[in-house]
């Protein structure tokens, strides 16, 4: 299993940049338009999927080890979970408050604005990093499952 | 409306290709167009945020699903059907099926908010007050992480525990732990 042909090898590379480049924005804009974290992750998980389709297994588990995903993955649950838990301590003593909303936008009329949701936006990208790592993780665990059975027989 | 009776035409055709195809690879085409047609009709319906993840994970469904299967042995059922199986299943389809239209009567018009019959309902309240409230101009957005985020965090939990213990079974290290002399 070496990969594709130069052709798609080179494609797969340019279109990889802008898979990942499409992915952040549809994370970042999700309290704006019809977007958001887990839609976004899978398209970071797909970027490396069609890497994997082009080069090889070997070549992606160099570029992005499991063990660095996993360490991802972690990170951004523990954020997550770090946001719904600041709101007890800043705010109102709730459990998920938005603690940082910018009203000054609200009351201006600049509803649609990047900064203007507060933790929303944070959560998004915290549920994007996750949900991208862990079906990074299935692709992975599933590629690695499929070469050892097949060994076997 | 009528596009929903194409789209509904052209999805049972799929699902029936994709049952009766001889064929591994086409079979996985023919469930990729039947969440294509899915797809669209969420968008049709303007729930563009479903249409995303739907047509999102058809695509990456397909490629795991032909990638992961496509090299396995398969396994044909071979042999008659038992005739008092085949019975039993048929009456339970059509028992189903009249629960089914009986439910169907009970559904607003198609295009009528079910939200609307209720005067005090809460949906109502996050369309109202949602975009002062949250800031978030995308009133999924503001459900999901602010007025619902319990129900978010629940979800995200249950994804990260179920794929860290796959991970955690499946990794390299354990075998190689195993065949030390030692151990």
């Amino acid at each position: 299993m070496k990969g594709m042909t130069i052709i798609v090898k080179t494609i797969s590379s340019w279109v990889k940049v802008l898979i990942v480049l499409f992915g952040i924005y549809i994370i970042h804009s999700g309290h704006l338009s019809p977007c958001g974290g887990f839609a976004g992750g899978v398209f970071l998980a797909s970027s490396y999927l069609l890497l994997m389709l082009a080069f090889g297994r070997d070549v992606v588990e160099r570029e992005l080890p499991p063990s660095v995903a996993l360490k991802i993955a972690c990170w951004a649950a523990f954020t997550f979970a770090a946001i719904a838990i600041s709101g007890l301590f800043f705010g109102k003593n709730e459990f998920f408050w938005n603690y940082i909303y910018q009203k000054w936008l609200a009351g201006a009329g600049i509803e649609v604005h990047f900064i203007a949701a507060g933790t929303i936006s944070l959560a998004e990208f915290a549920i994007g990093l996750l949900v991208g790592a862990l079906l990074f993780l299935v692709i992975l665990n599933l590629s690695t499952f499929r070469r050892d059975t097949s060994a076997s027989r | 409306m009528y596009i929903f009776y194409f789209l509904l035409i052209f999805m049972i055709i799929a699902a029936i290709i994709a049952i009766e195809t001889k064929n591994l690879l086409s079979s996985v085409i023919c469930i990729s167009a039947l969440g294509f047609g899915a797809s669209l009709m969420f968008l049709f319906l303007r729930a563009p945020d479903i249409a995303i993840t739907q047509i999102v994970v058809d695509i990456l469904a397909l490629i795991i699903l032909i990638r992961s299967t496509i090299s396995r042995d398969l396994t044909f059922i071979s042999g008659d059907k038992e005739f008092f199986g085949t019975v039993v299943s048929v009456v339970i389809i059509f028992i189903i099926f009249l629960a089914g239209v009986k439910v169907f009567e009970t559904l607003p018009d198609f295009g009528t908010a079910i939200f609307a019959r209720v005067p005090n309902a809460a949906s109502q309240t996050y369309i109202k007050e949602g975009l002062e409230k949250t800031g978030a101009a995308n009133i999924v957005s503001s459900v999901i992480l602010d007025y619902r985020a319990y129900d978010t965090l629940g979800e995200a939990t249950v994804l990260f525990t179920a794929i860290i213990g796959a991970t955690v079974i499946l990794r390299k290290k354990a075998k190689k732990l195993l065949e030390e002399p030692d151990l």
